[in-house]
């Protein structure tokens, strides 16, 4: 079954169609690829999903579920966290209270307890430091926890904004261009990060990406756009030999042959 | 062992503000121990405003209406109240303590229901048309009680006595309110709710979309802030024999704009410093009237241009402190 279902969603900006009938299923355990040129609808896209705009037509399923149209907040406590093409990170704060900040689940204590400073505010904050810090270890930043977060590498507030992701415990992530800027080496090690993600946490990643090498390499299925509309569909193998991708991406016309 | 601790170390408060406030009373002139009560209402008021202003990056003009709404209902109730609790206790210290903290927590839950009222609906907006509501609203609350027969309208409210409101208000009382405010604030402050309100200032996208309820918490965080300056309204209305509308106006609101400013946006320790500085500045500029509002936008403009983020910047003293004395040498100096 799958775990986030489109069909035929629809998105208009004034005289733009930003998304015209776009359809695709993602399976559960899988890392889905969404790729195509710049302006494609790619970000659109996860904005619809992620309630940041509502969808101005077709049917947007989670878990069964329709969430087209529900808030931003609303939809990450379903199980749906994300991260930014152009990091949002929180940045004058710590690394470590960057990812606390996406802990609601394991806050318990009322807010009289904590402004008295009872045990059980004790108790939620040493809960949240501990999980912070675990998600922080897998995305290899537990060193810098007491970072002010503005302060990392380009590469590092990437990687950071999706330990945050992390402590929303999301069934579904949605990565937006999470290698752009990294350099080979640090484009590998995310490649890896993201496959422990789905083989050791059981998530499902969705990643819009234009760094095809980590595309091809981690995506077991890519969805094509192109002008909001779904131009090819299958496995990396298959796309990369589609005659309607090569022509979106080079600008050639097909006949020509590739 | 904690709760036994706390009782200990809050005696030990209680006791020191007490000898404290009866050693002011004999050494000070009446005119400085009126700055010192002033010091500490401004304190409140200046930790309060940063809750909304500072921390949570919601920028209020209009914080003097809330003052204001504590002002009346305390002193409202405290008068109402009076006859009520001697009844009960006899009249004496007991009962004049009694009354008066009941009257300030009155004046304190009703500016946080107004608080609560112009807070739903304007905190949806951003920036600047946040602050212009806010000044809106601050404005119509004075006006409010301007047309209030039943509170002595323009004239101001003086109680029932040709005597007057009674002066319950003491270096002790203040600076006990003061220190409990500061700290339930600051724990407020340094816990999963400030974070997320501090997340909310930062980038309100991106903390909506990390679950954080952004209405929510802005709003609360604004009726507490209100809360904190009925607070500091009663304890103001219980220092003098009356309060007028006009003693709201929006120059207060201003005032205490300025305090949180000079200590640093966003910092509680800033907002304490701030607090004592502009009572005292405002008192050695009492001469020159109208003219002070000018030396304070020099002051402002100034302190925007040498040091925009303020005394102590977003940053705690503590730590500040801290960090001073823990700073380790770097290698190349050691000898």
């Amino acid at each position: 079954m799958s775990l986030l279902s489109l069909q035929k969603v629809d998105k208009i900006f004034g005289g733009l169609r930003a998304l015209k009938q776009v359809s695709f299923d993602v399976p559960a355990r899988t890392i889905f690829g969404l790729i195509g040129p710049n302006g494609a609808g790619k970000t659109t896209l996860f904005n619809v999903i992620t309630g940041v705009y509502s969808p101005d037509g077709g049917r947007i399923e989670f878990e069964g579920r329709a969430i087209g149209g529900e808030s931003p907040a609303r939809v990450a406590q379903r199980g749906i966290a994300r991260t930014f093409q152009n990091i949002r990170l929180f940045r004058s704060m710590t690394v470590e209270e960057n990812v606390m900040v996406a802990g609601h689940h394991l806050h318990r204590a009322s807010l009289l307890s904590a402004m008295l400073r009872t045990r059980a505010h004790a108790e939620d904050e040493a809960r949240l430091k501990q999980r912070a810090r675990e998600l922080l270890d897998v995305m290899g930043l537990v060193k810098h926890c007491r970072d002010v977060a503005g302060s990392l590498p380009y590469g590092s507030q990437r990687r950071l904004e999706i330990a945050r992701a992390l402590m929303l415990e999301p069934k579904l992530l949605l990565l937006d261009e999470p290698a752009a800027g990294m350099n080979s080496q640090e484009a590998a090690e995310l490649e890896r990060q993201i496959r422990f993600l789905r083989d050791e946490m059981g998530l499902t990643v969705v990643l819009v990406e234009h760094n095809m090498a980590v595309v091809m390499s981690v995506c077991e299925a890519v969805h094509v756009v192109d002008h909001g509309e779904t131009i090819a569909s299958g496995t990396p193998e298959q796309v990369k030999k589609d005659p309607a991708v090569l022509a979106a991406y080079l600008g050639k016309s097909t006949e020509n042959g590739a | 062992m904690q709760p036994l601790k706390r009782l200990a170390s809050a005696t030990a408060i209680g006791l020191l503000l007490y000898g404290v406030g009866l050693w002011l009373q004999d050494g000070l002139i009446e005119y400085a121990q009126r700055i010192v009560l002033l010091a500490g209402i401004n304190v409140i008021l200046a930790v309060g405003l940063n809750l909304i202003n500072g921390t949570t990056g919601q920028f209020s003009i209009g914080h003097a209406g809330f003052m204001a709404v504590g002002a009346y209902a305390a002193a409202f109730f405290g008068v109402k109240l009076a006859p009520l609790v001697q009844g009960l206790v006899g009249s004496g210290a007991l009962a004049d303590g009694v009354t008066f903290n009941l009257a300030l927590l009155v004046g304190a839950l009703l500016a946080g229901l107004t608080g609560l009222l112009v807070g739903a609906p304007s905190l949806r907006l951003r920036g600047d048309y946040l602050a212009v509501v806010t000044l809106g609203f601050g404005e119509i609350i004075r006006i409010s009680f301007n047309n209030a027969q039943f509170l002595g309208a323009a004239t101001g409210y003086f109680g029932d006595t040709p005597a007057g409101l009674p002066a319950y208000t003491s270096f002790f009382w203040v600076y006990a309110w003061a220190i409990a405010i500061v700290l339930l604030i600051s724990n407020l402050t340094f816990s999963q709710t400030g974070r997320s309100l501090a997340a909310i200032r930062e980038d309100e996208i991106a903390a909506e979309a990390m679950a954080t309820p952004t209405t929510r918490l802005k709003v609360l965080a604004f009726s507490l802030s209100a809360a904190s300056a009925g607070v500091a309204g009663g304890l103001f209305a219980f220092m003098q024999s009356g309060i007028r509308p006009e003693d709201f106006r929006f120059d207060k609101s201003i005032d205490m704009i300025v305090m949180i400013i000079i200590g640093g946006l966003g910092s509680i320790s800033g907002a304490i410093v701030g607090g004592v500085f502009v009572a005292v500045t405002l008192e050695l500029m009492r001469d020159l009237q109208q003219y002070r509002l000018v030396l304070y936008a020099l002051l402002l403009i100034t302190i925007m241009l040498v040091r925009p983020e303020g005394l102590l910047g977003s940053r705690e003293l503590p730590a500040l402190l801290r960090a001073r004395l823990g700073r380790k040498r770097p290698v190349g100096e050691a000898k």
